[in-house]
C-alpha cells in the first residue's frame, strides 16, 4: 500500500515536472570568445544582462554556455564543434576568429558575432545590409571621425600622431589603416610604431618620443593589455595619449570617445533575444556603436603637458578622477 | 556525452595534428633535432594555401605549395644549424620568429577569409556523407598515405642513413654518410608536413591567421609522447601509428574537457590538463618498466 502511494506520488510529481517543463521553454544560447580579455569579457557580461534584462533567466528559461579557446585556434575550432553538436538556438561568437570557426561549422543555427571590426572582410557576411545566412551580429567598427574631432579639439596644432599596434592582429592593423586614410585627410602625418608582443610595446612607445605631439591608441588587443607602458612614455616625455576605449582613460590616458564593450555586449545581447523571438539573421543589419561616451582624466593630462579646457570637461560623461 | 559533431570535430583536428606529430617525430625522434620551427611553418602552412586559394589555384596544387614553403623554412633552420653551426634549437627559434614577419608579408594582412573559396574539402561535400565527416573523411585519406609514405621512405637507403644519422652521428659519418645533408633533408620533410597541416587546418577553419602556431609545438609533442604511451614505438611503423592515436586521443581529451562540466572543469583549465597529460605520459611508461622489472626479478 505504501509503495503503491509512493509511486503514484512519484508519478504525478513527475507528470507535474514534466508540464513546467513544456510551459516554460529553456532556450539555449551559446557563447564562444576567442580569449579572456576586459573587453572581451565585458562583451560577454553584456549579453547575459540583456538577456535577462529581457526575461531570458538563466536557470529558468536560458540555458547559457560559455567557452574561451585562450587564443589558441584549434580550441576554438573544437569549441565551435561542441556548439554546433549541441544545437543551441543562438551562438554568439565574441571576436574575429571565433566567428570564422563558428561560421565553418554551423549551417543552420543563428549565429550573431559581436566585437567583429569587418565582418565582410572576414567573409562572416555578404554585405553589412543584407547579411544574407545564418549570421549577422554588431560591429566595433571605431568612429574613428568623431575620435579625430575629439583629439583635434583638444589639441588643434598637432601636425604628426603616432601609434601602437600590432600588425598582427586583424583588426587593429584594418584600424591603423583607416586611421592613415582619415588623418591623410586631414593634412595629418601618422607615425606608426609596431609591437607584436606586450613586451615590445615600451619600445614601441620610446620609439615615438620626439617624432609625434600626440599618440592615439586604436583597440589593438596587444597595446592595450600594456598601455601603461604607453602612457608613462607619454608622461615621460610629455606627449598626451588619447584612446578609443573609455578603460584606458581609467588607467591614465587623456581622454577617449568610446565605446564601452559592456554596451556593445548589451547591444548583442538584444540582437540575440531578437533572433530568438523569431526574427531572421539573413535580413538583419549588421550594427555597430551608436552610443559614445566621453570619458576625460584632467590629472593625467597635466602630467602630459597639456590642460583641458572646462567646455571640454563639462561635455564628458565621465570625469576620471585617480586616487593617488 | 559528447555531440557527433564534437566527436568528428576532434578526429578532424586530430588527424591533422597527426600530421605535425609526424614532423615532429621526424625532427625530435629519428633525428634527435629540437625543431621549434613548426610554430611558424604551420601558419606559413596556412598562409601560402590562403593567399594561392583567394588567387584561383587548385586547392590541392596550394597544398602543394604550402608544403614546399614548409620545406623551405625547415631547410632554412637546418642549414643555419649545419653551416653556420648555430646551436640546433636556437637556429629553429631564430628561423620561427622571422615567419612570423614573413607570414604576415605573404598574406598582406593577418587574417585571410576562406569561408567562401573553393577548398579541398568542396568536390567532397557531394558524396552522400554529413557535412560534419566530410572532412575526416578526406583527411584519414591523407593521413594514411603519408603514414605509408613515411614508412616507405624510412626503409629506403636515404632512410636508413637519415635514423643512423639521429642514433650516431659519428658512427654514421664514418659509414661515408653525409649527416649534414642528411639533417637539411629531415627537418625539411619534418616541415613540410607541418606545412600541409596548416594548409589543411586553415581550409577547414575557414580562415588563415598568423597567430595559428601558438602552441603548435608543445601540442605536437604532447601527441607524440601520449602515443608512444599507448602504442609502444618498437618499430618505425609502430612510431608512426603512436602519432596518429597520440594526436587524436589529444583532441578527445579537449572534448572531453569541454563537456566536463561536471567535474567543474572549463577551457580555460586546458593548459593546465595538457602539462599533466604530458607529464603522466612521460613518467608513466618508466614507472610501468620500473614496476615490469621488479616482478621479473621476483620471477628470477
Amino acid at each position: 500500500m505504501v509503495k503503491n502511494t509512493l509511486r503514484t506520488l512519484i508519478g504525478a510529481s513527475l507528470l507535474a515536472a514534466a508540464s513546467l517543463v513544456q510551459a516554460q521553454e529553456t532556450r539555449v544560447v551559446a557563447i564562444t570568445q576567442i580569449v579572456e580579455h576586459p573587453a572581451l569579457d565585458a562583451v560577454h557580461q553584456g549579453v547575459r544582462d540583456e538577456l535577462a534584462e529581457r526575461g531570458y533567466k538563466e536557470g529558468e528559461n536560458l540555458q547559457i554556455m560559455h567557452e574561451s579557446a585562450q587564443g589558441n585556434s584549434a580550441i576554438a575550432s573544437q569549441i565551435a564543434r561542441k556548439f554546433v553538436g549541441e544545437q543551441p538556438d543562438v551562438i554568439v561568437a565574441i571576436a574575429t576568429p571565433s566567428a570564422q570557426t563558428v561560421a565553418a561549422a554551423a549551417r543552420n543555427i543563428p549565429v550573431v558575432f559581436s566585437a567583429v571590426t569587418d565582418p565582410v572582410a572576414a567573409k562572416l557576411i555578404e554585405s553589412w545590409e543584407k547579411p544574407g545566412a545564418n549570421i549577422t551580429g554588431v560591429s566595433d567598427m571605431l568612429p574613428i571621425k568623431k575620435h579625430l574631432d575629439m583629439l583635434q579639439r583638444v589639441m588643434p596644432d598637432a601636425k604628426r600622431i603616432g601609434t601602437v599596434y600590432n600588425p598582427g592582429e586583424a583588426n587593429a592593423a584594418a584600424l591603423v589603416k583607416l586611421l592613415e586614410q582619415h588623418l591623410a585627410e586631414r593634412g595629418l602625418e601618422l607615425v606608426k610604431a609596431a609591437a607584436t608582443k606586450t613586451s615590445e610595446v615600451l619600445g614601441a612607445a620610446r620609439s615615438l618620443a620626439g617624432k609625434v605631439d600626440a599618440i592615439y591608441l586604436t583597440t589593438d588587443n596587444t597595446v592595450i593589455s600594456a598601455a601603461e607602458a604607453v602612457i608613462s612614455v607619454g608622461q615621460r616625455a610629455n606627449i598626451p595619449v588619447f584612446a578609443a576605449d573609455t578603460a584606458t582613460v581609467e588607467r591614465g590616458a587623456v581622454a577617449a570617445l568610446g565605446f564601452d564593450y559592456y554596451k556593445h555586449g548589451r547591444q548583442t545581447g538584444a540582437m540575440v533575444a531578437r533572433v530568438l523571438e523569431g526574427a531572421d539573421t539573413a535580413t538583419m543589419p549588421v550594427e555597430t556603436m551608436e552610443e559614445l561616451d566621453l570619458f576625460v582624466n584632467p590629472e593625467a593630462a597635466e602630467r602630459m603637458g597639456i590642460t583641458l579646457a572646462e567646455d571640454f570637461i563639462q561635455d564628458a560623461q565621465k570625469v576620471v578622477k585617480s586616487g593617488e | 556525452m559528447l555531440s557527433d559533431i564534437a566527436f568528428y570535430g576532434a578526429l578532424e583536428t586530430g588527424l591533422i595534428y597527426g600530421l605535425v606529430a609526424f614532423g615532429i617525430y621526424l625532427s625530435f625522434r629519428v633525428l634527435d633535432f629540437p625543431d621549434l620551427t613548426v610554430d611558424g611553418s604551420f601558419p606559413l602552412g596556412a598562409a601560402v594555401a590562403a593567399v594561392l586559394l583567394v588567387e584561383g589555384w587548385n586547392p590541392w596544387l596550394a597544398t602543394g605549395m604550402a608544403a614546399l614553403a614548409g620545406m623551405a623554412a625547415g631547410a632554412v633552420t637546418a642549414l643555419l644549424n649545419v653551416k653556420l653551426n648555430i646551436l640546433n634549437l636556437l637556429a629553429s627559434i631564430l628561423t620561427m620568429i622571422a615567419l612570423y614577419s614573413i607570414n604576415l608579408r605573404i598574406m598582406g594582412r593577418p587574417n585571410i577569409a576562406l569561408l567562401t573559396e573553393d577548398t579541398v574539402l568542396t568536390p567532397w561535400y557531394g558524396i552522400g556523407l554529413k557535412f560534419h565527416q566530410v572532412s575526416v573523411a578526406l583527411f584519414v585519406i591523407v593521413v594514411v598515405v603519408a603514414l605509408v609514405l613515411l614508412w616507405r621512405f624510412m626503409k629506403s637507403e636515404i632512410g636508413l642513413a637519415m635514423r643512423a644519422t639521429g642514433a650516431n652521428p659519428r658512427m654514421a659519418r664514418a659509414q661515408g654518410i653525409a649527416t649534414g645533408a642528411m639533417i637539411v633533408l629531415g627537418v625539411a620533410l619534418s616541415n613540410g608536413l607541418v606545412g600541409v597541416a596548416g594548409a589543411l587546418f586553415a581550409q577547414s577553419q575557414g580562415a588563415a591567421d598568423v597567430t595559428m602556431g601558438v602552441g603548435v609545438i608543445v601540442i605536437g609533442l604532447a601527441s607524440l609522447i601520449g602515443g608512444e604511451a599507448v602504442v609502444t614505438p618498437s618499430t618505425v611503423l609502430r612510431a608512426l601509428i603512436a602519432c596518429v592515436v597520440g594526436a587524436i586521443m589529444y583532441r578527445l581529451a579537449i572534448a572531453f574537457a569541454l563537456n566536463a562540466d561536471f567535474l567543474g572543469l572549463k577551457s580555460q583549465d586546458l593548459n593546465l590538463i595538457t602539462a599533466v597529460l604530458v607529464t603522466l605520459a612521460i613518467v608513466l611508461p618508466g614507472v610501468r618498466t620500473k614496476i615490469a622489472n621488479k616482478l621479473t626479478r621476483k620471477q628470477a
